[in-house]
């Protein structure tokens, strides 16, 4: 064990130990330039772990810079695992470039208080970065919890329209998925008998001798609504596009781009492998209302959104319903779709969520009827816009045309009438996307625009707004073109190649 | 007694086991003699000898913790490792109330040392009360505790809001005795029938009664007694059907009581309960067990579903403790069937402890005088005050939702962990709905703290807020909140000793 060198460790740490010193009274001066720290370490770590991942040295289940941390309930296997296989290194990197970005725009955002939303947003990234690199299922609990909280108090101090409702329903709603999922891990934690939350001890116990056919039914139907919750499953979705509409940009970026995921990486990493007869058994009923209702239904209500914010946070909960499409096709390749689409969505939304904050500081309206022609005025803000609404949609050479396309073909196999249901969102998403582009920034400006361009003339995108949003460009374009730099250790750690194998190439 | 007697008792060092009682009760009567003793002028330092007292005494106690576990006084008491975990909670929720107390009486026009003194007393009795084998001796220590706490909640004596609660807990307290002491006394006559097989006339004590019981485990008087020494104890923890005294007690009360009440009163009942259930009553577990589940089950609804629309902060922490309660419950019911609800009974309450006494901190500031009326409107625009009140508050009512990284999380995490191993998934279904329900009001309160607009900042909360917690109180406050979140995440130590008992 090399505590000071442990990367993941430190990705946690950083953020933290800026946020402390925030908290212990650092001058306003001083935390910025420390915030910058806090949020550029865990990117340059997931970059770093990325590059030598596949050279690392792996263990059991592909699991590598594995480090483990004592904190004194051992008996009970509760204990700070740190490591990263395929499935989770993607989501970590996710997690700190996604990170690194919404940091940036915060720090330039002007917002009131800027000390405690800096301090808040660290923790949240600490807590991000802590969930994707746990392997101990209390600790990834633990870590989502902790980045959970400032999301709230995010939304019910800096956040927008209705903030306090909006603020109190999230909690509500997420408290109830947490617990939900909490007591399926309770279960299966108790019913493995392995007394430990270690996900890898975990998997061997049930490898060797699984849960009986109804407890694994049971179990994965809790952790399915309890998980569904938190990631907007059908018909639980009312708090997302509310709260994200409320919410301030940052912790837009980082909610839906990055923390949503927990539930369904729990899903991928948790549930599926641990619990292969009761995903069986639940696949029919999961795919018909994420078919159904989250594609299609909030496809169509995504359609008749007029507010940008309300929109994207809509779209944000349609395509969540593609990842439970490939969750319930239960192949390989439905799954490696899933975890490409989760990455790919979480960088696309980032971005979608942080240019629409930055139209609303020109035009001082999300209501899009109230746009119009802002491309002449801000050409890159345009441009950049609509590489956002192609990646979203899912056009081939970025990051989500990797996502979509195995599911559909993982899909195809499953079933035929879904196929074409996500098809159809598919189209769907289409038309949304490209009208609002066109809505906000073509066609003739409406007289609501002109009005507020004359006494504040609108100016192109800043270069602190640019820079965040090219991180975001890059990650989708650089996966877009060469997706095998997560897909292969994707496919490694779902097809459970065995560790020896791995490590010798 | 002659001097035999006592040299005899001397020798096998009784005494000696329970010296923090006597030197609380040393401490207690010391501050009464420096009351009379001292010039005026010097009075308002006697808290703090109060005070300073208690610190030496818990750092005794801790440097001796580890001391020979065995009965004393022929099997009255039994010295045992809980025994002394609870000694430590009792001392600290003592210190903390003195604290508190020091902050609040000045307040108020009312005499200050007794209440120092009443509660040091108060204190040791509970030491008492959980290290009991014996019903004469659990009485007389609980009626120790609870003649203190009749005087104590109506300390405030000029508010009618205080004088009713004091009337109101005088009237409960009283019922609960009477209930307790009649399933005494039945457990006690069935016990010495001769009619019966096993019949004893130990029944006093609690090993006797247990004997009795494994002889004869379906005997109606005994079902009655148990099921009436059930509810009087169920009077003290606040669990559902007795839990009416609660809201109007607690917002009657003055809060330093308040959170006596809360904490260390309830803790005691449970650890009687605790032991009661695992030494003597196990032989019924056919009764118990289902009367406490269901005692489980409507404390966490009642308590919860109350509090939603409680606008009074003192009512709110009131009946938000009726279903912590409720939780706790859960363990001590899963007890028969996974040994390690003890420990997770402990670690809930340490939590519970350090949670609580945090929120009623904040509460004493900013109540200042109008000690009773408490709402929760005074708490709007408290972090553009005072960010380090509303930060605490903040935590302590985050450990209380069971919020990671607090302790309180870990907490409820134990507490379900063990009822699913037992297998009561009904009740942990109702816990789940128990926990969304109070992350409702408890949210609702860290909202008007932090969300309010700046016009909705009352100038008498402005005002006090800005006053602040000051410095002894303060240090005490933020050790109670880091406490927290280190517990929260931290074990060491501590999570191996709970997890092996």
């Amino acid at each position: 064990m090399n505590v000071p060198l442990d990367p993941l460790l430190i990705s946690v740490a950083a953020p933290l130990a800026v946020a402390v010193a925030i908290a212990l009274g650092l001058p306003k001066r001083w935390a910025v330039k420390l915030a910058y720290a806090g949020f550029a370490v865990p990117a340059l770590v997931a970059i770093d772990v990325w590059w030598r991942f596949a050279s690392a040295a792996k263990e059991v289940h592909g699991y590598a810079f594995l480090t483990n941390y004592s904190t004194g309930l051992d008996r009970l296997g509760i204990g700070l695992k740190l490591g990263l296989n395929g499935i989770s290194l993607p989501l970590f990197v996710l997690a700190g470039l996604v990170g690194f970005a919404a940091g940036l725009y915060a720090i330039q955002s002007k917002a009131e208080r800027m000390k405690t939303y800096l301090l808040l947003l660290l923790v949240m990234q600490a807590g991000l970065m802590g969930t994707f690199a746990s392997v101990n299922v209390f600790f990834f609990y633990f870590f989502h919890e902790l980045a959970l909280i400032p999301t709230f108090i995010m939304v019910g101090i800096w956040g927008g329209r209705d903030r306090s409702y909006a603020a109190m329903m999230m909690t509500v709603y997420l408290t109830l998925g947490a617990m939900l999922s909490l007591v399926g891990l309770i279960a299966i934690y108790v019913k493995t008998g392995a007394t430990s939350f270690d996900l890898m001890i975990l998997r061997d116990a049930l490898a060797s001798r699984p849960l009986g056919e109804v407890t694994q039914t049971h179990i994965f139907g809790l952790l399915l609504f309890g998980f569904g919750i938190l990631v907007s499953l059908w018909p639980f979705h009312s708090w997302a596009p509310l709260g994200y509409g409320a919410a301030p940009s940052s912790a837009a970026m980082l909610h839906a781009g990055v923390l949503k995921k927990f539930g369904l990486y729990g899903l991928l990493q948790i549930a599926l492998p641990l619990l292969p007869f009761g995903a069986a058994q639940w696949s029919h009923s999961l795919a018909v209302v994420a078919g159904v209702g989250n594609v299609l239904a909030i496809g169509l209500v995504t359609m008749a959104q007029r507010d940008l914010k309300q929109m994207v946070g809509y779209s944000s909960v349609m395509h969540m319903g593609y990842a439970f499409l490939g969750i319930a096709a239960g192949s390989v390749l439905g799954a490696g779709g899933v975890v490409m689409l989760m990455v790919a969505h979480g960088f696309s939304v980032a971005l979608l969520f942080l240019l629409s904050t930055t139209i609303y500081h020109r035009t001082h309206t999300f209501e899009m009827d109230q746009m119009g022609g802002l491309a002449q005025k801000a050409p890159v803000l345009a441009g950049l816009f609509v590489a956002a609404t192609f990646a979203s949609i899912g056009l081939p050479g970025f990051a989500n045309f990797w996502g979509e396309l195995p599911i559909f073909f993982a899909l195809w196999n499953f079933s035929h009438g879904l196929t074409l249901v996500a098809l159809t969102g598919t189209v769907v998403s289409a038309v949304y996307g490209l009208r609002a582009a066109a809505r906000v920034f073509f066609g003739p400006e409406s007289e609501a625009f002109a009005r507020v361009a004359a006494v504040d003339p609108p100016a192109d995108i800043a270069w602190s707004e640019r820079l965040p949003a090219f991180v975001l460009v890059a990650a989708l374009l650089f996966i877009g073109f060469w997706p095998k730099s997560f897909s292969d250790g994707i496919n490694r750690a779902l097809m459970g190649e065995p560790a020896a194998v791995v490590a010798s190439r | 007694m002659d001097f035999s007697t006592l040299r005899s008792l001397a020798a096998g060092n009784a005494w000696g086991s329970v010296w923090p009682e006597l030197s609380l009760g040393c401490l207690a009567l010391f501050l009464l003699v420096l009351e009379t003793g001292l010039p005026r002028s010097m009075h308002a330092r006697i808290p703090v000898v109060s005070i300073a007292g208690q610190l030496g005494i818990l750092g005794v106690l801790l440097l001796n913790f580890d001391t020979p576990y065995r009965a004393t006084f022929n099997g009255l008491l039994m010295l045992s490792p809980q025994g002394q975990l609870m000694r430590v909670f009792f001392l600290i929720s003592s210190i903390l109330v003195s604290l508190l107390a020091r902050r609040s009486l000045p307040w108020q026009r009312v005499p200050r040392v007794e209440f120092h003194h009443i509660v040091l007393v108060v204190a040791a009795a509970m030491m008492l009360l959980v290290e009991s084998r014996n019903f004469v001796m659990l009485f007389v220590a609980l009626e120790t505790v609870t003649v203190g706490l009749y005087i104590l909640v109506s300390y405030y004596r000029s508010n009618p809001k205080t004088l009713e609660a004091g009337l109101k807990y005088l009237v409960m307290g009283a019922l609960s005795s009477a209930l307790l002491l009649f399933g005494i006394v039945l457990l006690y006559g069935v016990a010495g029938s001769p009619a019966l097989s096993g019949r004893t006339l130990e029944a006093m004590q609690y090993g006797g009664l247990r004997g009795f019981l494994e002889a004869n485990p379906d005997n109606f008087l005994a079902a009655a007694g148990i099921v009436l020494v059930l509810s009087g104890v169920a009077f003290k923890i606040g669990a559902f059907p007795f839990q009416i005294w609660i809201p109007d007690v607690y917002q009657g009360a003055p809060t330093p009581v308040t959170a006596f009440l809360a904490v260390a009163s309830k803790a005691a009942g449970f650890i009687v309960l605790l032991v009661l259930v695992t030494e003597v009553f196990a032989p019924y577990d056919w009764l118990v067990g289902p009367v406490l589940t269901l005692m489980a089950a409507a404390t966490i609804l009642f308590g919860n579903l109350a509090a939603l629309k409680q606008n009074n902060v003192k009512r709110l922490i009131g009946l938000s403790g009726v279903s912590h309660a409720g939780f706790i419950l859960l363990a001590v019911v899963s007890v028969s069937r996974e040994p390690m609800a003890v420990g997770a009974v402990y670690f809930y309450l340490y939590a519970y402890l350090i949670a609580s006494f945090a929120v009623f901190g904040v509460m004493t500031v900013l109540a200042g005088p109008d000690d009773s009326e408490q709402e929760l409107g005074d708490y709007a625009g408290l972090a553009r005050e005072s960010p380090f009140l509303a930060g605490v508050l903040a935590c302590g009512l985050g450990s209380l939702a069971g919020i990671p990284p607090f302790a309180g999380f870990m907490a409820k995490l134990l507490v379900f962990v063990i009822a699913f191993k037992a297998g009561h998934f009904g009740l942990l279904g109702v816990a789940v709905a128990g926990v969304v329900v109070s992350v409702y009001y408890y949210f609702g309160w860290i909202r008007t703290a932090y969300f309010s607009d700046e016009a909705a900042i009352s100038p008498k909360t402005a005002e006090r807020a800005r006053a602040g917690a000051g410095l002894t109180l303060g240090i005490a406050l933020a050790a109670l909140t880091l406490g927290s979140i280190v517990l929260g995440f931290y074990q060491g130590p501590l999570g191996n000793w709970l997890a092996g008992h």
